[in-house]
């Protein structure tokens, strides 16, 4: 029983993470290709590489912004980077922060950057919390019936 | 690089600089049954093609095409837009360029709405063009891309040192142009009419706007019916 209570709180999680509009369908694909494809550590996986990639990408960004002479170009790359990796994972909330952020690198503004890479973090942490509860709800749960994903 | 499921068919080889978005392609064409080998640049790609050389390999030259044999089968390539070093285009530049290689056809993925980007690629030769995310239904339109080829094989396969462009194959892939036209099929082949690209053009476009609830399971049937029909 303990692991149908570990499944709705799994269930739980994602379908609020849907309402707030952290994903979007991209991310219920990837759950489609593992399910179906029956590659039961798929989803683990991408969400991983997102996690670390656009932790390197949002510091990366952050020490651009320090420097005396921002290269806005620079961090408009980056930033397009993590748009892409977010729209890859279905990071919906991330991909729509970053759209913004590209607004204020093509503008070259320090401190409209300086915000949309503090709400970038923010929806990034945010993001990332979730996803690592989302992974150890999935471990517990296989943990209990190895056979079931 | 990564081969995964030699057993199955058609053998596509994808190309993109971001690793996240390679696992994506290939679990997409695995779920699909293509066998798939991904690179992470166009330079690996030709390479892996056996189109090594920077320099023209003149594919005005009937004869040549005995130096750059392919080494790896590929029956399609499908890559990111931009990259690093050589885009996507420059890499459908190549390919195209090659007489060994011009047949194989390429599909350009990217995360931009760009139409003239989009229109340059088809107008280039280029068979598709997907916006990133790539889904699930668009991996079905790689299929009629692949058939095609099919078709015209057996004569390539008879003939491998032919020139490419002699009368009886040109007559042959007109024949088969006209064949598909009546199947329904995605009519154009190599050359790409103003109208084809334009289909293309706005199926590619329609799949930002077009979103349904229930995705998971029916992801968008509306654009493989929107003209890129297969079945017969």
């Amino acid at each position: 029983m303990a692991a149908a209570a570990l499944r709705d709180q799994l269930t739980a999680l994602l379908s609020s993470m849907f309402s707030q509009g952290l994903v979007d369908e991209q991310f219920q694909q990837l759950q489609m290709l593992q399910d179906e494809g029956g590659t039961p550590g798929f989803v683990s996986e991408v969400v991983t590489l997102f996690c670390d990639d656009a932790d390197r990408i949002i510091n990366e960004i952050a020490t651009l912004l320090e420097q005396p002479v921002v290269n806005f170009d620079k961090v408009d790359a980056y930033v397009h980077q993590l748009k892409g990796s977010s729209a890859s994972v279905g990071a919906q909330k991330v991909k729509f922060t970053c759209m913004q952020f590209r607004q204020f690198c093509q503008d070259k503004s320090r401190d409209g950057c300086l915000m949309a890479l503090a709400v970038v973090r923010n929806d990034f942490y945010d993001l990332r919390n979730k996803f690592q509860t989302m992974l150890q709800l999935e471990q517990q749960i296989q943990a209990y019936d190895p056979k079931q994903q | 690089m990564t081969v995964v499921d030699a057993e199955s068919r058609f053998h596509v080889l994808a190309v993109d600089d971001s690793l996240i978005d390679r696992k994506l392609i290939e679990m997409l064409l695995k779920n699909s049954s293509y066998q798939v080998t991904t690179v992470d640049s166009g330079s690996k790609a030709l390479e892996l093609l056996g189109l090594r050389d920077e320099g023209d390999d003149s594919s005005s030259s009937p004869s040549s095409s005995s130096p750059d044999h392919q080494e790896i089968d590929v029956n399609l390539i499908i890559t990111d837009y931009c990259m690093p070093g050589m885009t996507g285009y420059d890499l459908l530049k190549r390919v195209k360029g090659s007489s060994s290689l011009k047949d194989i056809p390429v599909v350009i993925m990217s995360s931009e709405n760009v139409p003239a980007r989009i229109n340059r690629c088809l107008e280039d030769g280029a068979e598709e063009f997907f916006l990133k995310p790539v889904k699930l239904a668009d991996m079905k339109k790689l299929k009629s891309h692949l058939l095609k080829r099919k078709q015209q094989l057996p004569m390539a396969a008879a003939a491998p040192d032919k020139p490419p462009h002699k009368p009886d194959e040109a007559a042959a892939s007109a024949a088969a142009i006209a064949e598909a036209a009546t199947a329904q099929t995605d009519g154009i082949i190599s050359d790409c009419s103003c109208s084809g690209s334009s289909k293309r053009k706005a199926a590619a476009m329609e799949q930002e706007v077009i979103s349904s609830p229930d995705q998971r399971t029916k992801p968008r049937l509306s654009s493989t019916s929107s003209g890129l029909a297969v079945e017969t």
